[in-house]
C-alpha cells in the first residue's frame, strides 16, 4: 500500500517536473534535465547492487553503453519499433550480462568482482571498437525524429519524458526493495555473508537478481542515449565518467537509502552540468572526483548521513 | 610455411619481451593487492604518472628514461607512503575498507587521469633515447631493443625486490603480514609502519615501470584503463604475491597477446587479459601458483 | 538410539596435507543435550562448519531429519532446522537487533514446507524478550557488550525455528554469572523442545548441560558417553593434560 502511494507521489512529482519544463520552453533545460534524469537512474540502479548488497560495479559504462549500442542495431534492422522497445531490449540484453558476469564472479570475494567489472568495461569496448555493423571505431551517426511521437513537441521533450518515467520506475523499486524481504537479505550479504547464510538467506541467488536487475535499469538508462547524441562512438559511450558519476553519485548522497543516489545525481548533475557550461567539462569530472575522494574519507554516510542523527 | 613460422617465432619471441614489462606493471600490485591485500586499482595511474615524469626529464632536460625514473624513486615512494597514510586512517582502522576503501582508490585513479589530461592534452607522448629505434637479429628473429631493454630492467626490478622481500628484516616483516597480520602483533611490529613502507615500494615500482611503458609505446592519459585488466590478471593468476607468478604470468599473457595481435590484428588484444582474468577467476581463483 | 536426529558417519576433512577430520561418527536424538569438547586444533570447529555447510566434508555423510545433506549449502541445511550460533559472534553491523534477528525469520522460519510466522514483529520481539535484548530492540550491535552480543547471537539463531540448535562457544570469556545466564537460556531452549550440540571449553558449563559428552582429539572421536564416565577414561584425561 505504502508503495502504490510512493508510486503516485513520484508520478505526480514526474508531471510537474515536465509541465514546468514546458513551460520554461527552452530547448536547453530539456538536453541538461535529461543528462540528470539520467544519472538518477544510472546511479540508483548501481545502488541496488552496491550499496544493498555491498558488491562495487566498476562497468557502469559497459551495462549503458550495450543499451545504447542495443539502440544502434535495432535502429538499423526494426527502425519501426518505438523507443520503449527498444529500452526494454537493452535492459534485458544488459541484465542477462550482468547475471553471466555475477555467476562467474559472484562465489568469490567482493574485490574480485569489482575487478572484473573493470575489466568488462574494456572488453565491451573493444568488442564493440571492431564490430563494423555499428559503426566500429569511427561510430554511427542516428537521425533524431524532429518531433515527439506522443505529444506535441520536439522530440527532445519526449526523451526527456521517457527518462523521467525511467527514473520514477527505479527509484520506486529501489524504495521498494529497501522496505522488503529481498532488502533485508542484500542488508545481511552487505554485512557478513557468512552470518547470512547461516541465517538462511540464499547469498547466491540475491546477489544474482541484484546484479541482473542494477544491470538491466543501467542498460535501458543508455537505450535513448543514441537519439540524444546522434553520433555514437565507443570512446563516448563507454566514458569512464559513467562510471565514476555513477558511484560517487551514491556516495555522496549515501548508500543506504533509497534518497541518497538520487540526492547525489540531482546535486553532481546540475553541478557538473553548470560547470561544464561556465567552466570547462574536463574541470568539472576533475570536481566530482575530488568530491568522491573527500566523501569517501569525510563523510562515509553521505549527505543522507548528516540529517539522520 | 616459413613466413607464418617467422611470424609465429617472432610472435612468441616479443611475447615474451613484451611479459616481461607486463611483470614491471605488475609487481605493484602484487605487492599492494597480492600481500597487503590493498585493492589498489588506481596503480595504472601512478604507472601513467611514471612515464609522464620519465617524459618530462626526457624531453625537457634530454635525461635518459629509465635513469630518471631510477632518480625519481624517492619522490614515488614518498608518495606511495602519503597514500598509503590517508587509506590507513580513514578506512582500514576504520574496519571500513571494503566499498569506500575501493571507490577512493577509484577516485585517486580518475584524479590523475583528468589532472594529466588537464596538463597534458590527449596528445600521444613519447621519449627518445638510443635503445628506441635499433634491433637485434638473431637469425630470422628480431629483437627489438625497444622491447628487450624494458624486459631486462623489469626482470632486475624484481629481482632486486625478491632480494629485498627475502633477506632484510622489513621484507620478511611484510611477507609476515600477508600471511597473517595478528603474528606480526605479537612479534611486537607495527603492521602500519611496516605496510606504509611496502605500500611506498609498490608505488615506487610505478616509476621504473611507468619509464618503461613510454619507451615501449607512445602514452596518453587514459590509457591506464587497458592495463587495470591486465594487470589483476596477471596478478590474480600469478597467485597474488608470489613474485616468481606474476612473471611467469605476465609472460604467458604477453604470448597470448601477442599472437592475438599478430594473427587477428591489434585491436582485440585488450580483449584477452579480460578472457585471461575471467577464466581464472571462474577455474582457479587462487591463481596458476597459489595455495588452493 | 531410536530416533536420531543427526546422523554423522565417516565424516573426513583435510586443508592441504593437514588432516582436520578423520573417521568422525556421531548420533544425537531429537531432545538431547550434547556436548562436544576436545583442545584446540582438534577439529571441534571443522565439524561445526562441515555440519553447517559452510565447509563442504571431503569424506562421509551428514544426514538430518531424514535430509542427506551432503551438496546442500549453509542456508538449504539452516532451512531445514539446523542453526548455529558463530563462536565469535557475526552479527550484522548496519541492522537493529531487532532487524538482525528478523533475517532468519523472514529467510528460514517464513519459508514453503516450514512452521510459517504468523506475525514477524510479534515474534521479532518475543526473542529479543527471551534473551532479555528486547529494552534494546532498535539499536545497533555496536552498542551491546559482550554477553549481550552472544545473546544476540542466540536469539537470531533461534529466529529461524530450528530443531537442532549447535551452539559454538557461546560462552567463551564471559563471567561466572554470565555463564549461568546462558547456561539457563540454552536449558529453557531445551525444555521447549530444541535439540542442542554445545561446544564449549568451560568445563563447569559442559558437564552441568550435556546429558552425553563427544570428545574429539586430533580430528578423531575419542570418546562418547555420559559425562561423567568420559572425562575419567584415561586417553581423555591424557590428551587433556598434554601427555
Amino acid at each position: 500500500m505504502r508503495n502504490v502511494r510512493f508510486i503516485l507521489l513520484a508520478l505526480a512529482v514526474a508531471a510537474v517536473t515536465l509541465a514546468v519544463a514546458r513551460l520554461i520552453d527552452n530547448a536547453y533545460v530539456f538536453f541538461a534535465g535529461y543528462v540528470v534524469l539520467q544519472y538518477i537512474v544510472l546511479a540508483t540502479a548501481w545502488n541496488i547492487l552496491g550499496g544493498y548488497t555491498g558488491y562495487v560495479n566498476f562497468g557502469t559504462a559497459a551495462f549503458f553503453a550495450v543499451g545504447a549500442y542495443t539502440t544502434v542495431v535495432l535502429h538499423k534492422t526494426v527502425p519501426l519499433m518505438p523507443l520503449p522497445g527498444m529500452m526494454l531490449a537493452g535492459g534485458v540484453i544488459s541484465g542477462v550480462i550482468g547475471l553471466g558476469m555475477g555467476y562467474l564472479t559472484l562465489r568469490l570475494r567482493g574485490t574480485f568482482f569489482s575487478i572484473a567489472t573493470l575489466a568488462m568495461a574494456v572488453v565491451a569496448q573493444t568488442l564493440i571498437t571492431n564490430w563494423y555493423f555499428v559503426g566500429g571505431s569511427r561510430g554511427a551517426y542516428i537521425i533524431r525524429p524532429s518531433d515527439s511521437p506522443i505529444f506535441s513537441g520536439d522530440y527532445i521533450q519526449y526523451l526527456f519524458a521517457i527518462m523521467l518515467l525511467l527514473s520514477v520506475i527505479s527509484v520506486s523499486i529501489a524504495r521498494a526493495i529497501q522496505h522488503s524481504r529481498l532488502g533485508y537479505g542484500f542488508s545481511a550479504i552487505r554485512d557478513d555473508e557468512l552470518a547470512a547464510e547461516a541465517s538462511g538467506v540464499p547469498t547466491l541467488r540475491l546477489k544474482l537478481i541484484a546484479t541482473a536487475l542494477s544491470g538491466g535499469l543501467m542498460g535501458m538508462a543508455g537505450a535513448p542515449l543514441p537519439y540524444y547524441v546522434t553520433y555514437l562512438d565507443p570512446a563516448s559511450g563507454f566514458s569512464l565518467s559513467y562510471a565514476v558519476n555513477t558511484i560517487a553519485m551514491p556516495l555522496i548522497g549515501g548508500t543506504a537509502t533509497w534518497l541518497g543516489p538520487v540526492i547525489g545525481a540531482v546535486l553532481l548533475g546540475t553541478l557538473q552540468q553548470v560547470a561544464t557550461v561556465t567552466i570547462s567539462s574536463a574541470l568539472s569530472l576533475l570536481i566530482v572526483g575530488l568530491l568522491l575522494v573527500s566523501f569517501v574519507i569525510a563523510a562515509p554516510k553521505g549527505i543522507v548521513g548528516w540529517f539522520k542523527r | 610455411m616459413d613466413l607464418s613460422l617467422d611470424l609465429l617465432g617472432n610472435a612468441l619471441v616479443s611475447g615474451v619481451l613484451l611479459g616481461g614489462f607486463y611483470a614491471a606493471v605488475t609487481i605493484g600490485v602484487s605487492i599492494s593487492f597480492g600481500m597487503l591485500d590493498i585493492v589498489n586499482i588506481a596503480h595504472p595511474a601512478f604507472v601513467i604518472l611514471g612515464s609522464y615524469t620519465a617524459y618530462i626529464a626526457n624531453s625537457a632536460f634530454g635525461f635518459d628514461p629509465i635513469l630518471s625514473s631510477i632518480v625519481l624513486l624517492p619522490a614515488f615512494y614518498l608518495l606511495g607512503v602519503a597514500i598509503y597514510h590517508v587509506y590507513d586512517v580513514s578506512f582500514e582502522r576504520r574496519g571500513d575498507a571494503s566499498i569506500r576503501g575501493l571507490a577512493f582508490f577509484f577516485g585517486i585513479l580518475f584524479i590523475t587521469e583528468v589532472i594529466l589530461v588537464l596538463v597534458f592534452g590527449v596528445d600521444y607522448r613519447l621519449v627518445d633515447a638510443p635503445y628506441v629505434g635499433p634491433s637485434l637479429h638473431i637469425g630470422v628473429i628480431d629483437l627489438p631493443l625497444r622491447l628487450l631493454v624494458p624486459c631486462l630492467v623489469s626482470l632486475t626490478l624484481i629481482g632486486v625486490l625478491q632480494l629485498y622481500m627475502s633477506h632484510t628484516v622489513i621484507g620478511r616483516a611484510v611477507q609476515a603480514v600477508a600471511q597473517d597480520p595478528m603474528a606480526l602483533r605479537l612479534m611486537a611490529a607495527d603492521p602500519s609502519r611496516i605496510k606504509r613502507i611496502a605500500f611506498g615500494l609498490s608505488i615506487a615500482s610505478a616509476s621504473i615501470a611507468g619509464a618503461i611503458l613510454i619507451i615501449i609505446q607512445p602514452v596518453e592519459p587514459s590509457i591506464a584503463r587497458d592495463y587495470i585488466g591486465r594487470i589483476f590478471a596477471i596478478c590474480v593468476m600469478g597467485g597474488l604475491g608470489s613474485f616468481g607468478g606474476t612473471v611467469v604470468a605476465a609472460m604467458i599473457l604477453g604470448i597470448m597477446e601477442s599472437l592475438t595481435s599478430t594473427f587477428y590484428g591489434p585491436s582485440w588484444s585488450p580483449a584477452v587479459a579480460f578472457g585471461f582474468l575471467l577464466i581464472t577467476l571462474a577455474v582457479r581463483p587462487a591463481g596458476l601458483f597459489g595455495r588452493s | 538410539m531410536s530416533n536420531p536426529l543427526l546422523t554423522v558417519s565417516g565424516l573426513g576433512k583435510r586443508f592441504g596435507g593437514f588432516v582436520a577430520l578423520a573417521d568422525v561418527g556421531l548420533q544425537v536424538a531429537e531432545g538431547e543435550r550434547l556436548g562436544l569438547i576436545g583442545p584446540n586444533g582438534s577439529g571441534k570447529s571443522t565439524l561445526v562448519n562441515c555440519l553447517c555447510g559452510t565447509v563442504k566434508n571431503d569424506m562421509g555423510q551428514v544426514t538430518f531429519a531424514g535430509h542427506k545433506l551432503n551438496g546442500l549449502s549453509a542456508h538449504q541445511r539452516t532451512r531445514l532446522g539446523m542453526a548455529r550460533s558463530f563462536q565469535l559472534p557475526r552479527p550484522f553491523p548496519t541492522l537493529t537487533l531487532a532487524e538482525n534477528v528478523r533475517v532468519p525469520i523472514l529467510y528460514a522460519a517464513d519459508v514453503k514446507g516450514r512452521r510459517a510466522v504468523s506475525d514477524p514483529s510479534e515474534r521479532c520481539d518475543e526473542l529479543l524478550d527471551m534473551v532479555g535484548l528486547l529494552p534494546k530492540a532498535d539499536r545497533k550491535p555496536a552498542d551491546l557488550t559482550q554477553i549481550e552480543m552472544r545473546k544476540l547471537e542466540l536469539a537470531r539463531a533461534m529466529a529461524s525455528e530450528p530443531r537442532l540448535l549447535i551452539a559454538d562457544e557461546a560462552m567463551a570469556g564471559l563471567s561466572h554469572q554470565e555463564v549461568d545466564d546462558i547456561l539457563a537460556l540454552l536449558m529453557n531452549l531445551n525444555a521447549q523442545g530444541v535439540t542442542i550440540v554445545m561446544i564449549e571449553h568451560i568445563m563447569r558449563a559442559v558437564l552441568a548441560f550435556s546429558q552425553r559428552l563427544v570428545v574429539l582429539v586430533a580430528g578423531r572421536k575419542l570418546a562418547d558417553g555420559n559425562p561423567q564416565d568420559v572425562i575419567r577414561q584415561p586417553d581423555v584425561v591424557a590428551a587433556y593434560l598434554g601427555s
